[in-house]
């Protein structure tokens, strides 16, 4: 029972941070919010392995918590440099 | 006796570890600044996320489903502060302004009215300086 109380605060919480990818003023609102939304599916997994009692959502959970800080990194190297080809050079001018 | 014990504990920290990751959710709407917002997205992400996958640790028992969840939450807390610098980091390159900073001291041309500016400094005043007292203990400083 208090795993359906997680799983819809969970998803209270998913849909908080898709009104902030929405709503955001700058591009880092909505890098943000989309790592967060990546963090609440991982845990909604895990949530929904026990409600189903398959323990086996928590393999994909591991993965995707590996995948989500790649694909936050990829997409801040990409709003930087303008593409992905770049190592993490230094910058020239003084930031 | 035991196992009363557990569940009431396991509950006790899934329903607390969902509280807390609901309030940085609502951090992360309602705080006016995206640094500000990364600090809320912080507490989901350590305390929201550990106290859910404590609780559901002990609702587990000593299994293997209880490693590969110590290993989700070490995965989450290792990458949550790496994600929240890069992104700092990548904001404060691009010329996103904190609301909090202060902007004289930057340099920064400020629009009157149109910004918060809680903490910006005040200049001091210069104390008057009164004929004839010499009184011991000094004379109680004016508030700035």
């Amino acid at each position: 029972m208090i795993f359906a109380v997680a799983a819809v605060a969970i998803l209270i919480a998913l849909t908080l941070a898709i009104v902030r990818a929405l709503l955001g003023p700058t591009i880092f609102d909505r890098a943000l919010a989309a790592n967060a939304v990546g963090t609440s599916a991982i845990l909604l997994l895990s949530v929904l392995g026990f409600l189903t009692g398959r323990p086996e959502f928590l393999d994909v959970g591991i993965l995707y918590a590996l995948l989500n800080i790649i694909a936050t990194l990829a997409v801040l190297k990409y709003f930087r440099h303008g593409d992905l080809g770049h190592a993490g050079e230094e910058e020239e001018e003084a930031g | 006796m035991l196992d009363l014990i557990l569940t009431g504990l396991s509950w006790t920290l899934i329903a607390a570890g969902s509280f807390f990751y609901v309030v940085g959710a609502i951090g992360v709407l309602r705080m006016p600044d995206v640094f500000a917002r990364m600090h809320a997205a912080g507490i989901s992400d350590t305390v929201g996320a550990g106290l859910l996958i404590g609780g559901m640790m002990i609702e587990a028992g000593l299994t293997l489903v209880a490693v590969k969840l110590l290993i989700i939450l070490l995965v989450i807390l290792f990458t949550g502060p790496v994600a929240t610098h890069a992104l700092a980091q990548a904001a404060l390159h691009s010329g996103c302004i904190p609301v909090l900073a202060n902007k004289k001291a930057l340099g920064i041309p400020v629009e009157e009215a149109a910004t918060r500016q809680p903490f910006e400094t005040v200049p001091k005043r210069k104390r008057k300086a009164k004929s004839g007292s010499d009184r011991k203990g000094g004379t109680p400083s004016k508030p700035s």
